[in-house]
């Protein structure tokens, strides 16, 4: 077990394309780090040149203590799990999960071997498929066949590239808490690529978020969500995405498409001088007046809305209001979207309502939000103006105590069924 | 098969029946005559009158009339498809792997290449070739048969070979250097035993191909020195002028068939090659 660290890390690859620019970052030991961003913005490329896979250009990598820029992928000591598992199709599934032991030459005797895989195949429930090859399983076996092979021998971190991308919803469910546990009771250093929200946002202690191979913001999953520092993280994390309008100062009020908001001290400081701004809300603001609370209502700001299309989906209702944006914006909107993969979306307002608004497609419906939960950009710089540093650092610090408790648990179970394993040979020599 | 209705078994069945016995029955029909006597080849029958083992002694028992024609053009035979097939495999394998595995100018050219050379009609220079062996010395010896032997393996060595290393999945080996190996052993540990079964289709191809011919081996030897057996057999002759050879050539037909099919029978496993299956999702 080890930290990682990377230090303005660039890789040009020999075509002459930068797919990594400075990349900058400390992996704490024991820490569970997610890589997301869109597709082609340096994820793989950068786990990579961890495992030693792919040449460093500049900058250094270490492990521990040591720079490992020069050091092939076996001196490195890292266990990877690839994107399509990568398993050995002449070998048995025993004879995958062994084979990094069986590389290790003398250090460990058969009898070590056979305990060790024994020992894993039980954590990921596959003793009965140990003498089958893995032609013959399913894609969920041969996922954990993968994490066999990278937990058998005690690496000092677990590298895994969108280890669940292939897996049918239902069984990526299953798989995600099975990672969450296995990481927490081995408590080994993890970096883990993906760009799946649910995995970004559940499974990992901090979350980095790429672009165009520029790390955006390096953060715990509610700090991403609350304090994004700029359009681009405020975009990508959550799902339905933040809306996102123009808004225009006029005096002492914001006018945003269907609505005027005032500005009150928060909001007046982020502004500054600025005419216009991006406002980012998150559709969860939104309340549907109808079933909202009265004492709840207090300070938001109400408007009507022409609902053009709703999804009920049991637990929420999403609702979508069309909306005219602002020239000033539109060209730095349109930018976004292609940064998110986004295939040129409409200006609408996407709303999630309570599942038991009755609000229906062509409904005019009146809705409200709270100015506390706007997010305010710059709308040339895409810089979020309504960060607050002081929360961003409360909410690392909460992430941190959390995670510091997660590990102590883990900890102290795995104490005691090392105790009760004890118990149990003492009473069977007895 | 289980999604067939019982009509189109029986069809299939017939098919497969139909198809067995029109490519078998060449093959039983020189095993049988192989068994006739002399006077049993006009007999008229298909199954010999009576059994014999006469025409394999004439080719191989010590003192048979065609044994000192026939033992040496095995030898040849052996011996110049072996070593055709090893250089042929060993050079392919190492070309294929670069045009898998690398980008360079000129890939496509030398597959191109190699496929023009194998479509080449070989009569159209054996010609040539005679007098070119002849003034260098090359004839009637084994290299001057390996040689154009050669431009027969390569090239569909190389297609095949080259299409097989495609399908490799290349990951395997930097999954084993993640897992610890050097990358050599990266490279034996994950990728020969993948690798191996497409190998060897290959070397048995290349075998049969230089094993068969018929038009370098009558034309570029004059003696034993390097005569192969396919044309060997057309020097047979009977005991004597108003003798046919033909039981000893359906005998010496036979002896090299049959260690042909043994060969392919034992290997079959290995050579339908569904080992790549299942290293990556699928
Ligand atoms: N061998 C290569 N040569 C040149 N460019 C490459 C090479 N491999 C990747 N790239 C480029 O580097 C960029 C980053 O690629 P990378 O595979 O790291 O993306 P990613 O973030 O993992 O994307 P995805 O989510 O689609 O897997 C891409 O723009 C890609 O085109
Ligand atoms: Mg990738």
């Amino acid at each position: 077990m080890a930290s990682i660290s990377l230090d303005h890390v660039v890789k040009t690859y020999p075509d002459g394309f930068t797919a990594v620019k400075g990349v900058s970052l400390d992996i704490a030991d024991g820490e569970f780090v997610i890589l997301v961003g869109p597709s082609g913005c340096g994820k793989s490329t950068l786990l990579r040149m961890i495992v030693g896979l792919e040449d460093i250009t500049d900058g250094e990598l270490r492990i521990g203590e040591k720079v490992v820029n020069d050091l092939a992928p076996r001196d490195r000591d890292l266990a990877m799990v690839f994107q399509n598992y990568a398993l050995y199709p002449h070998l048995t599934v025993y004879e995958n999960i062994a084979f990094p032991l069986r590389l290790a030459r003398g250090q460990f005797s058969d009898s070590e071997v056979d305990e060790r895989v024994r020992r894993a195949s039980a954590l990921l429930e596959l003793d009965e498929h140990l003498e089958r090859k893995p032609a013959n399983l399913s894609g969920g076996q041969r996922q954990r066949v993968a994490m066999g092979r990278a937990i058998v021998r005690q690496a000092k971190a677990f590298l895994f590239d969108e280890p669940l991308s292939n897996l049918d919803a239902k069984l990526r469910g299953q798989m995600r808490t099975e990672i969450a546990r296995l990481q927490r009771n081995l408590a080994t250093t993890t970096v883990y690529v993906t760009h799946d929200q649910t995995e970004a946002m559940t499974l990992g202690d901090r979350v980095a978020v790429l672009r165009r191979g520029e790390l955006q913001q390096v953060a715990s999953p509610r700090g991403l969500y609350d304090q994004p520092v700029n359009l681009f993280v405020a975009g990508f994390i959550g799902s339905p995405p933040m809306n996102f309008l123009p808004g225009i100062v006029e005096g002492d009020r914001i006018r945003l498409p269907l609505v005027d908001v005032p500005l009150d001290d928060r909001l007046r400081t982020a502004v500054g001088e600025r005419e216009i701004v991006i406002v980012g809300i998150r559709p969860d603001a939104y309340e549907d007046v109808d079933t909202l609370e009265p004492h709840k209502a207090e300070g938001g700001v109400r408007f009507e809305a022409d609902v053009d299309v709703t999804e009920w989906l049991g637990e929420v209702l999403y609702a979508y209001v069309p909306f005219e944006t602002h020239d000033a914006v539109r060209e730095k909107l349109a930018e976004l979207d292609r940064d998110l993969d986004g295939e040129g979306m409409r200006t609408q307002l996407v709303v999630t309502l309570d599942s038991m608004s009755t609000v229906r497609a062509g409904d005019a419906a009146e809705l409200w939000f709270h100015p506390d939960s706007m997010h305010i950009f710059d709308a040339e710089t895409g810089d979020s103006l309504t960060r607050d540093e002081d929360r961003a650092a409360e909410l690392e610090e909460e992430a941190k105590e959390q995670r510091r408790r997660a590990l102590e648990r883990a900890k102290r179970r795995a104490e005691r069924e090392a105790q009760a394993a004890a118990d149990g040979e003492e009473r069977a020599s007895a | 098969m289980g999604g067939m209705s019982t009509k189109q078994r029986i069809g299939w069945v017939v098919i497969t029946v139909v198809v067995l016995l029109w490519s078998l029955f060449p093959v039983v029909s020189i095993l049988m005559t192989s068994f006739k006597t002399q006077a049993g080849l006009f007999s008229g029958k298909f199954l010999p009158p009576e059994w014999t083992w006469e025409n394999y002694a004439t080719i191989l028992a010590p003192g048979g009339s065609a044994q000192d024609l026939f033992l040496p053009s095995l030898r040849n035979s052996i011996g110049i498809s072996l070593i055709s097939t090893v250089v042929a495999v060993v050079l392919a394998t190492f070309c294929a792997y670069a045009i898998a595995r690398l980008d360079f100018r000129g890939k496509k050219l030398i597959l191109t290449t190699a496929l023009a050379v194998s479509v080449f009609p070989v009569v159209s220079i054996v010609t040539p070739l005679f007098n070119l062996w002849r003034s260098i010395g090359l004839y009637d010896t084994w290299p001057g048969l390996i040689i154009p032997y050669l431009s027969l393996t390569l090239p569909i060595s190389i297609w095949t070979l080259a299409a097989f290393f495609r399908q490799i999945p290349w990951e395997l080996e930097q999954a084993a250097q993640v897992d610890g190996a050097t990358p050599f052993q990266a490279f034996r540990k994950a990728v020969v035993p993948l690798a191996a079964p497409g190998v060897f289709t290959t070397a048995i191809i290349a075998f049969f191909i230089a094993w068969n011919d018929f038009v370098y081996g009558i034309s570029l030897t004059s003696t034993s020195a390097a005569r192969p057996v396919p044309a060997a057999l057309s020097f047979f002759t009977g005991a004597s002028q108003f003798e046919e050879p033909t039981g000893a050539i359906s005998a010496a037909a036979i002896v090299v068939t049959v260690p042909i099919v043994i060969v392919v029978l034992i290997f079959q496993r290995r050579i339908v090659s569904g080992l790549t299956q299942g290293a990556v999702k699928g």
